[in-house]
């Protein structure tokens, strides 16, 4: 690869050809503010679309103002970001944004998370200039996850690039041109009128307050102050992983004690661990690959713990809906654990219980709305906030987080082993269920555990183990358009595997929708990981057939797994749905 | 009377539909598609146009119909329906009255044609009457500048317009 | 049936020569123009004189594309072998007996004939009075364009022969470099170069692009071109695949010109038959396939990337350059994208020579340009141009001058990304370098020619309004500031406009240039910046004074009858809003609260006795 040397501020560089502008600036410390420019780096992403102008810099020789973000750098060339002709457009740019924009800031539910707003700041700008007509669109709130502001919308086209290019789901395209154009659905329809599957990497590209979650917080504040109810709560694996970082904490702190005790602080009556019912969905489904297996049938079987993608499974691939797990998500396990198993243990009635869930994911709003997951008129899951929303709670409550001493979860919902905790990151759940799998098969306890081909933030990744015996061939996807090219390639009998595991977002729950937001640093996600796998090497018990309260709840409840009862609750079907 | 034409043209479109998909079915078969699957979107608009000519317009059920065979996603369909003004989702007037307002036209005046049809037609641009007889719209130079300003009404060209010759435009329009 | 060889050519055009034919050519102009005024009329009363009095033998009735004398439509030309000719203006199906008896011996009376001011430098030297060099539309107007054997007949295909038999790839390149033919479509990039590009790209699927989206309001002469002259397009097309290895070929032209669309697919067929297209062209072993795609009407589609994007069925958004088109065009392969009057110079170029074409035009910018002269100019149509050229030659000797003897006040030329040219530059010979040396630029060559009646602010908001509705969205210069711009000239027009506003234009105009993603951005406040710099004072007058010079802004002008008034009551009548009363015979008022400003009465009154102020 040939280097290029140029000039940035009168300081010399040298790049790789094809480099940018903004690359060979970041090299040398200078930073120049971007907005349409999103890159995720571990998921070699780039969306480098140059609409926004807000980088803009002075090249010499150069008749206009050069877009950093996309301009290639070129031997000798002189750049200057700070003059005041570059200042001056930018602070125009900036002007002319914001006379489209509306400035409500202080109540905005992206303040302070605001792209544009630390633009603004940065570049102080405190006067502005321009006013005139502002684009006003209706409010999208159709869906239970994801709230739709176009009004705030600046036409970075980051959301498209992630639900088109990334996740190749297709509801968002640019729409009408001019001062009229925006990011919408065919027809300006409501996405709960499309196929969108809810799994947020629009929300977390959205670099201002178009797109953000459908917030629950109240209902879980009215419920914690009903004295009738009985609220538990259940938190995923990757929340603990990532929640510390809204307090100011390092990317990859391991907080789950600390989650534990401010959810007390709030309120909560008992605070569970998703983790359980995790282990739970390894019996399950464990259970039901090695059937396969054994049968030699029905293979691939495809995990069903992420909404997002078994709902892109349904709109998409509608002929496939016989592959997935029957298993339910862990979410709903533990909704139809706790209304049943738990309720008939403590004498409250379903209706009286709330359950809240915690995820770092929109689609789970959408699941625990699912009709299915309704019985007789009571859900499962009551309530589905996001990391970012218990942490605005927590803020909303003056809890300091970070000061914060542990407290363990409650029993017995709130027992959880490593096998579960992984279930945060791609890769996570095969691995789990190869340790319970190993074990079965062979009859033996296991020692050698970690499957560190399966690990990892590679949108594709395929192994071959050696499991009691049997040689399986699984493949692993996270994000949906790898998934999409997998399924494609299963389709035309390319490609052949006993399992594959499926995340709806690039890298699995660790970059959920419902996650603190990163703006592209992808150095977070890959902390949120190996501080998960920490938290797995932390736990004493690291298979989920090893789980004391779950042995207990099949001797006590469900018999076992693949029984009746535990298909009655804890076994789901899929529906194929319009492709749009 | 003018509301039944109008049902009645509702009804007579739903019977005809059904035809008019073969028609366009037909032609998106007839294209070489198969030749190179993964340019098949380069077909897009050159269907959109002919579905436009079958139809009248761009009914959401014949854009999901062209995305589908097309291999391409409802909304980057209605993106592209919705950036070119050639296309519309909105059914249009039987009487399609196009004003050019290019500036050889504009320098005519073009502009006074436009406020006089508005206000004769009670329709903004790119409306169509309540009746469903007029749709008023602006065209960028039909390239007849010689006669400028030019009205175009269902592809027959009007030269040298004026505000005052708007009535005996509207005249001719007879159903 | 196909001919497969450059001789086979010679031979089949010099048959077609030496078919016999009727003493009098009869041309009728059947462009889109001619056609809406009437053209079509004429024709059938032509027929019909012809069957009637059994003259098949006296005359071979030739439709043709547009002759360049839109004002004077419909037109018809006689003409024979050794170089008479009639032409005949606003005919009407009543003359044509008339002009049939009296032949070529002499106009027929009461008829409105036009002396030719055009040559052909290809075959000829000017008579007097001839200024216009046709090259580019050299056919156009003289042969029925739906016949590929006409075109044969004047040499058509002949350079094709040559490259593709006789001519190495980089030889093609070399003749079009030398000549430094530059790309008609605006912005003047050199052809030679461009192809020099994507020929420098290593092997494999190239693509060769027309760019026949003529977007600019007011600019017609691709149109022209494309009805009339299909094939010197198809030609050239193939030559440039041929030059850069390209095998297939897009014509990428506006749905709004069915007719041009109608007559390149008759052409594309029939070069098809012939085998001037298709497989193994003239026995070289080249292959060249040509297709048709359609624009929906985006005038931002005339940028190229924009242009390969709505080819590849996407919106048509531009994208960041580089990588330019030549190194990664349509589908990302190496394109090559030019405009229809470009193609339509590389034929000639290859026949005679870049010497030749050089020997017109000026230094910087050899060859001709056809400008489209519309507005308030007399003789509105096409004209081809050498190079050099002056605006008053153009307007004056050309156009016959401003219209109903008002006064010239200035030229638009570029279309929405050019400036107004005013008096004072009237002498200066146009080019690229000499039109962008005073703030305007060539564009495609649309020339709207403006006369006192013209708010000079009015039009600087047209234009605005025209880039702003057109502005594809995506980068906020454009889809923001554009319409900012347009509030602001809203502002001054309708009589809110002070000079902090005045100020705001001009910085935010230097942001837009500065900053804007394409040329529609970039370009579009030219006709801001140019007004402001040539009719300060109108501005002026529009902030300071709440007036407009010109009277056409609405808020800012009244009617009012005067003393003039006999009372007859035409004004009444015609004012579509009641707005107009008085007794007959007596001095009529407006009432001020209903009137719209339309004009109405002003234009009615025979008597000059409503006063604009």
């Amino acid at each position: 690869m040939s280097t290029v040397n140029l000039t940035i501020n009168n300081k010399p560089v040298a790049v790789e050809a094809g480099s940018t502008i903004l690359e060979a600036a970041e090299k040398l410390d200078i930073k120049i503010p971007t907005l349409c420019h999103f890159k995720m780096d571990a998921f070699h992403v780039e969306h480098r679309c140059g609409s926004c102008r807000i980088c803009v810099v002075e090249v010499e020789k150069r008749p206009n103002l050069a877009p950093a973000c996309c301009t290639p750098v070129m031997e000798g060339m002189v750049v200057h970001t700070n003059t005041l002709r570059a200042i001056n457009a930018r602070r125009a740019i900036l002007d002319l944004l914001l006379s489209d924009h509306p400035k409500d800031c202080l109540t905005c539910p992206k303040s302070l998370n605001c792209e544009l707003q630390k633009i603004a700041e940065e570049l102080g700008v405190h006067n502005l200039q321009y006013s005139g007509e502002q684009s006003t669109y209706e409010l999208d709130e159709s869906s239970a996850a994801i709230r739709r502001d176009l009004d705030k919308c600046i036409m970075c086209r980051r959301c498209e690039n992630a639900c088109n290019n990334i996740q190749t789901v297709g509801v968002l395209s640019g729409v009408g041109r001019g001062f009229h154009a925006v990011v919408a659905p065919a027809g300006l329809k409501k996405l709960a009128d499309t196929q969108c599957v809810f799994c947020g990497q629009c929300v977390q590209a959205c670099p201002v307050g178009a797109l953000t979650e459908i917030n629950y917080k109240y209902d879980v504040w009215r419920a914690l102050n009903d004295k009738s109810k009985t609220v538990v709560f259940q938190t995923a694996p990757a929340v603990r992983v990532a929640i510390g970082e809204a307090f100011g904490m390092e990317p990859g702190s391991i907080s789950t004690g600390k989650m534990v005790t401010a959810l007390k602080m709030l309120g909560a009556d008992k605070v569970f661990d998703t983790n359980f019912s995790a282990d739970l969905t390894i019996m399950e489904e464990g259970t039901e690959l090695i059937e396969r297996i054994k049968k030699n049938e029905n293979l691939p079987i495809l995990t069903s713990c992420c909404p997002g993608w078994v709902k892109f499974l349904e709109h998409q691939f509608p002929e496939l809906t016989y592959m997935p797990s029957t298993a339910k998500s862990p979410q709903q396990m533990f909704g139809a654990i706790a209304k049943s198993y738990y309720c008939e243990k403590t004498g409250i009635k379903p209706e009286d219980l709330i359950v809240v869930s915690v995820m770092p994911c929109l689609a789970k709003k959408y699941e625990a709305a699912r009709p299915e997951f309704t019985r007789d008129g009571v859900r499962d899951v009551d309530i589905v906030l996001t990391t970012r929303e218990l942490a605005e709670m927590f803020h909303e409550a003056g809890i300091q987080f970070d000061k914060l001493e542990d407290s363990e979860y409650d029993s017995p919902l709130g027992e959880g082993t490593g096998a579960a905790t992984i279930f945060g990151t791609s890769g996570g759940v095969l691995e789990a269920a190869l340790r319970t799998a190993a074990d079965i098969l062979s009859g033996k306890d296991v020692q050698e555990i970690d499957y560190t081909p399966v690990r990892g933030l590679e949108g594709i990744k395929e192994a071959e183990v050696d499991v009691g015996g049997i040689k399986l061939k699984a493949a692993i996807c996270s994000g949906l358009g790898n998934a999409r090219k997998l399924l494609e390639k299963i389709k035309a009998g390319e490609a052949k595997y006993h399992a594959i595991e499926i995340m709806a977002c690039p890298g699995g729950c660790i970059d959920g929708g419902g996650q603190p937001y990163h703006h592209g640093n992808t150095e977070i996600i890959r902390k949120r990981m190996e501080a998960l796998y920490q938290d797995d090497l932390n736990h004493p018990i690291r298979k989920s057939h090893q789980n004391k309260s779950i042995q207990k709840l099949y001797e006590e409840y469900l018999g076992e797994p693949g029984s009746h009862l535990a298909h009655k609750l804890l076994h789901t079907s899929y529906t194929a749905r319009k492709k749009f | 009377m003018g509301e039944m034409h109008c049902v009645n043209g509702v009804c007579e479109m739903s019977s005809r539909k059904s035809s008019q998909m073969e028609a366009l079915d037909a032609y998106i078969k007839s294209l070489p598609l198969a030749d190179n699957p993964t340019r098949k979107r380069g077909f897009l608009i050159q269907t959109l146009h002919k579905a436009q000519s079958l139809f009248g317009y761009l009914p959401v059920e014949v854009q999901s119909f062209v995305a589908e065979r097309l291999g391409i996603s409802l909304a980057e369909v209605y993106g592209v329906i919705s950036f070119y003004s050639f296309f519309t989702d909105k059914p249009i007037g039987r009487y399609a009255i196009n004003v050019c307002t290019g500036t050889a036209c504009f320098v005519k005046g073009a502009a006074q044609v436009v406020d006089e049809l508005k206000r004769k037609l009670g329709v903004s641009e790119g409306e169509t009457t309540p009746d469903g007889k007029y749709f008023l719209g602006v065209l960028r130079c039909l390239g007849a500048c010689s006669m400028a300003p030019v009205v175009m009404v269902n592809g027959k060209v009007y030269g040298h317009m004026t505000a005052e010759k708007v009535q005996g435009l509207l005249d001719d329009c007879k159903d | 049936m196909r001919i497969d060889s450059p001789a086979a050519l010679a031979e089949y055009a010099a048959a077609l020569k030496a078919r016999k034919h009727a003493p009098v050519k009869l041309l009728v102009s059947m462009g889109t123009c001619g056609i809406a005024a009437g053209t079509g009329e004429v024709l059938k009363a032509i027929n019909d004189y012809i069957a009637e009095h059994k003259l098949d033998g006296a005359f071979d009735v030739i439709e043709v594309g547009c002759m360049g004398l839109c004002y004077a439509e419909p037109v018809i030309m006689l003409t024979d072998d050794k170089g008479k000719r009639i032409i005949y203006g606003d005919v009407t199906p009543h003359q044509i007996p008339a002009i049939m008896q009296a032949g070529l011996e002499a106009p027929a009376t009461g008829t409105h004939t036009i002396d030719r001011c055009w040559y052909y430098p290809e075959d000829e030297s000017p008579a007097e009075g001839e200024l216009q060099a046709r090259i580019v539309l050299r056919n156009t107007g003289r042969i029925n364009p739906e016949d590929i054997d006409q075109y044969v007949a004047e040499g058509g295909y002949s350079a094709l022969a040559k490259v593709v038999t006789s001519m190495k790839p980089q030889e093609v390149i070399d003749v079009i470099s030398a000549s430094n033919l530059r790309g008609r479509g605006g912005a003047g990039f050199p052809t030679g170069k461009k192809w020099s590009f994507a020929a420098a790209q290593p092997e494999g699927e190239k693509f060769i692009i027309c760019n026949a989206d003529e977007g600019d309001p007011g600019a017609f002469m691709d149109r022209a071109v494309l009805e009339g002259d299909p094939n010197a397009v198809l030609e050239a097309m193939a030559i440039g695949g041929y030059a850069i290895g390209a095998h297939n070929g897009v014509i990428y032209i506006r749905a709004e010109y069915p007719l041009a669309v109608k007559r390149l697919e008759n052409a594309i067929k029939q070069a098809e038959e012939k085998g001037f297209l298709g497989k193994n062209i003239f026995g070289s072993g080249f292959d060249f396939k040509l297709e048709i795609k359609f624009g929906a009407g985006a005038f931002v589609c005339g940028e190229e990337t924009a242009l390969i994007h709505s080819i590849e069925g996407q919106r048509g958004e531009p994208t960041f350059k580089p990588p330019f088109p030549a190194i990664q065009g349509l589908w990302k392969r190496p394109t090559v994208v030019n405009n229809v009057e470009t193609y339509a110079c590389i034929a000639a170029i290859i026949r005679k020579g870049a010497d030749w074409f050089k020997g017109l035009g000026t230094a910087g910018s050899p060859g001709t340009k056809v400008f489209a002269l519309a507005g308030k100019i007399s003789k509105v149509g096409l004209a081809e141009v050498p190079m050099g050229m002056t605006l008053r030659q153009i307007i004056y000797e050309i156009g016959g001058g401003i219209k109903d003897g008002r006064e010239f006040k200035a030229v638009q030329t570029g279309g929405p990304s050019g400036g107004c040219i005013t008096k004072k530059n009237l002498d200066l010979q146009i080019d690229y370098e000499a039109l962008k040396s005073i703030g305007s630029m060539m564009g495609s060559g649309g020339m709207i020619v403006m006369d006192e009646d013209d708010c000079m602010v009015n039009i600087a908001k047209f234009f605005l309004d025209f880039t702003a509705d057109e502005s594809c969205g995506k980068c906020t210069p454009c889809r923001v500031g554009n319409r900012r711009m347009l509030e602001l000239l809203n502002k001054i027009t309708s009589g809110e406009g002070n000079m902090e506003i005045l100020e705001k234009l001009k910085t935010l105009s230097a942001t837009i240039k500065d900053t804007a993603l394409c040329g529609l951005g970039q370009t579009a406040p030219n006709p801001v910046l140019s007004t402001l710099a040539n009719f300060e004072d109108e501005y002026l007058a529009h902030v300071k004074d709440h007036r407009c010079p010109a009277g056409v802004c609405a808020n800012l002008i009244q009617f009012n009858v005067t003393d003039k008034c006999v009372g007859c009551g035409l004004c009444a009548k015609r004012c579509p809003v009641g707005a107009i009363s008085g007794e007959k015979k007596m001095k009529h008022a407006i009432n001020q609260a209903k009137c719209i400003k339309c004009g109405a009465c002003f234009n009615a009154c025979k008597f000059h006795a409503i006063a604009k102020i």
